[in-house]
């Protein structure tokens, strides 16, 4: 019985969404413009500086740091440098702690500053004893590459959250839900239905957005598309479930456009869906933290980009589930028909 | 006959208005129960409560002498006086959807037929007209074969035809013995399909009982009516039964002889005179002291 209804209420929003044919085709055609757009916009080279990461205290011998083309960048440890400069974010590494450097063979500017390094240590007296070179690989992610992610996470949290708390409330406002309301169908029951026909939807247009961008851009995808599968889900059910609490209560459309708005926007500005957080205050740094949309893309980028396995997103999965299940009992403490 | 619903001195405020105040009445089982009062008078309120879909401030409900349970709402059908249908589905996908929710919905050809919805199956909800929505509300109600079913101004907007249908379709789900409970602000309507009717204002019941037994009890003979343009109102006063309204008189009286002479005696122009037999709307009128605010 409970099963009979749950089909046919998941059945009937889902129709409902699919012939809503404005909300349709933006939810589909938007993202993947964007991301052209940005992509396109961002094509130009890269800043002209050299980004050389180091760790330990500059040996002065190494003048290479002090020139005006080049941006030493302290890092804590080797680890966390290496990542990035196979990810071409620096050019090249210097270990002074281990007298180590360390390239990128796939950075033709990576291998220029070896040069200069090499000649740097020669010229300088008694400097070339020591240095011992490590290399590593890694294609440099262009921006798209990183961008994709974003927008993808972006296009879930607008779908999750407006698909699912805006719609209710309307549905509250005009009556549905009270006609709802006067027939057996628990209000667990219409709510999961509600949620499982978005979660479908958000998941087949996220599905779209990548396909179609990744056809005319061909971006880096290294890590399994399984593991990228579970995350989204788990992400689009965390943000499903932060609508499902504004949904609960609200009776004004307007209300819960307002609010909506004002929750998705520190969401979008803070998440890193264009730029990277990296180098920002502290305090945003934390505050961000708390968003699953922060979550989810600092996942997917990780799998994306660096190939990183479930060990490695697992934070990032097991804070969007706890998340779900907060957002997912306040919602249901919360809930009226009317 | 025993009462299938019962509501006990019920109230509902809303802040310092007293919507419903200290109704109590039963509803017997297999008949048909009309709700009448002018606008605002809380027909609808405490409809909702006798639904079980807005709780009383006060006072109870009572199913089969049983306070309301989860249960009771397989066992009823509603038709809200204004409610959304989902939107950017047809009409017959919203037949559809509503079955699923009962055990053992009523087949869709009999829904589709008895409510007149053949010729639109196939479109948007959005896409309805007042009256086909009015009858697309109704088949909500009537789908879950209910034992009770309730109907907040089912007719209000429906051509002369429909409302027939609607009258054939209610003689033929009482002939199921289905309990209605309706509000109405067409009397005749009352008239024709209640076996018990409330007159309430103001959150009070005014009067419960058969329409004959309130038409016995309220006007003794018949009424006769009169255009009246303000002459002799002196030799008028003295008639007894005499009602003055703005532009008419209205006699009602139990010897018809006599009171025509005594008009013929007052010397006012009879032109224009007319004698019935009171019905609801009269009643209604005398009652909550309102013409119909429909
Ligand atoms: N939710 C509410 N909040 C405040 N007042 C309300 C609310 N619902 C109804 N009322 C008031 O209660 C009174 C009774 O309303 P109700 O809807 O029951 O009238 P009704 O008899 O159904 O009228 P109508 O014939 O116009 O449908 C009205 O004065 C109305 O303004
Ligand atoms: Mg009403």
């Amino acid at each position: 019985m409970v099963l009979k209804q749950f089909r046919a209420l998941f059945k009937a929003r889902t129709m409902e969404y699919v012939r809503d044919r404005g909300t349709f085709y933006w939810n589909l055609i938007f993202p993947v413009l964007l991301v052209l757009g940005l992509a396109f916009a961002f094509s130009g080279g890269d800043d002209k500086l050299f980004k050389v990461g180091f760790v330990g205290g500059p040996d002065p011998s190494v003048r290479l740091l002090g020139m005006e083309q080049v941006q030493a960048v302290p890092y804590p440890d080797a680890e966390s440098a290496l990542r990035r400069l196979a990810r071409h974010q620096i050019d090249f590494f210097v270990d002074f702690t281990t007298s180590g450097y360390a390239v990128n063979e796939e950075s033709s500017k990576g291998r220029l500053v070896r040069e200069l390094f090499l000649a740097q240590l020669a010229a300088s007296p008694g400097g070339a004893a020591g240095f011992s070179e490590t290399s590593v690989v890694g294609k440099a992610p262009r921006y798209v590459d990183w961008l994709v992610p974003g927008v993808i996470g972006m296009n879930m949290l607008f779908s999750s959250l407006f698909g699912v708390g805006f719609v209710i409330v309307r549905y509250r406002k005009n009556g549905v839900l009270k006609r709802f309301k006067a027939t057996p169908v628990a209000a667990l029951n219409f709510v999961s239905a509600q949620a499982a026909s978005r979660l479908v939807i958000v998941l087949l247009t996220s599905a779209f957005v990548f396909a179609g961008t990744n056809a005319v851009l061909r971006f880096m995808m290294r890590g399994s598309y399984l593991n990228l599968l579970l995350l989204t889900v788990l992400g689009i059910l965390c943000m499903i479930s932060l609508g499902l609490v504004f949904a609960s209560r609200m009776r004004s459309e307007e209300m819960a456009n307002g609010v909506l708005n004002i929750v998705t926007f520190p969401m979008l500005a803070l998440s890193g869906v264009f730029f990277s957080l990296e180098g920002s205050p502290a305090i945003l740094r934390t505050v961000s933290r708390a968003f699953p949309l922060t979550h989810f893309i600092e996942g997917a980028r990780a799998i994306m980009l660096d190939g990183a396995g479930l060990a490695a997103v697992a934070p990032n999965m097991a804070v969007l589930a706890g998340l779900t299940v907060v957002f997912l009992a306040i919602a249901a403490a919360l809930f009226q028909w009317e | 006959m025993s009462d299938i619903l019962r509501i006990e001195n019920v109230t509902k405020r809303f802040g310092r208005l007293a919507a419903v105040d200290g109704v109590s009445f039963g509803v017997p089982e297999g008949s048909c129960f009309g709700l009448l009062g002018p606008n605002g008078a809380g027909k609808t309120t405490t409809i909702e409560i006798m639904e079980g879909i807005s709780s009383p401030t006060g006072g109870r409900v009572l199913f089969r002498d049983e306070p309301i349970d989860r249960r009771f709402k397989a066992k009823v059908g509603i038709q809200f006086q204004s409610t959304a249908l989902p939107e950017f589905i047809t009409v017959k996908e919203t037949l559809e959807l509503f079955s699923s929710f009962y055990d053992r919905p009523r087949p869709m050809d009999e829904v589709v037929e008895l409510c007149s919805l053949a010729d639109i199956l196939g479109r948007d909800n959005r896409k309805l007209s007042g009256g086909q929505r009015q009858r697309m509300l109704l088949a909500l109600a009537i789908i879950p074969m209910p034992e009770l079913v309730f109907l907040d101004e089912p007719t209000t907007g429906l051509d002369p035809q429909s409302r027939r249908n609607f009258w054939d379709l209610i003689a033929r789900i009482k002939a199921e013995r289905t309990t209605v409970v309706l509000t109405t602000h067409y009397m005749d309507e009352a008239q024709l399909l209640c076996d018990r009717i409330a007159i309430m204002d103001r959150g009070r019941i005014l009067d419960i009982d058969s329409p004959d037994a309130l038409l016995e009890k309220h006007f003794k003979g018949v009424l006769i009516r009169l255009p009246y343009d303000g002459c002799c109102s002196d030799a008028l006063s003295g008639l007894e039964g005499l009602v003055m309204r703005d532009d008419s008189i209205e006699l009602q009286t139990e010897a018809l002889d006599r009171s025509l002479k005594e008009l013929l005696a007052a010397k006012v122009d009879l032109t224009g005179l007319s004698i019935h037999k009171p019905n609801l709307e009269d009643l209604f009128i005398k009652l909550t002291g309102n013409a119909l605010r429909s």
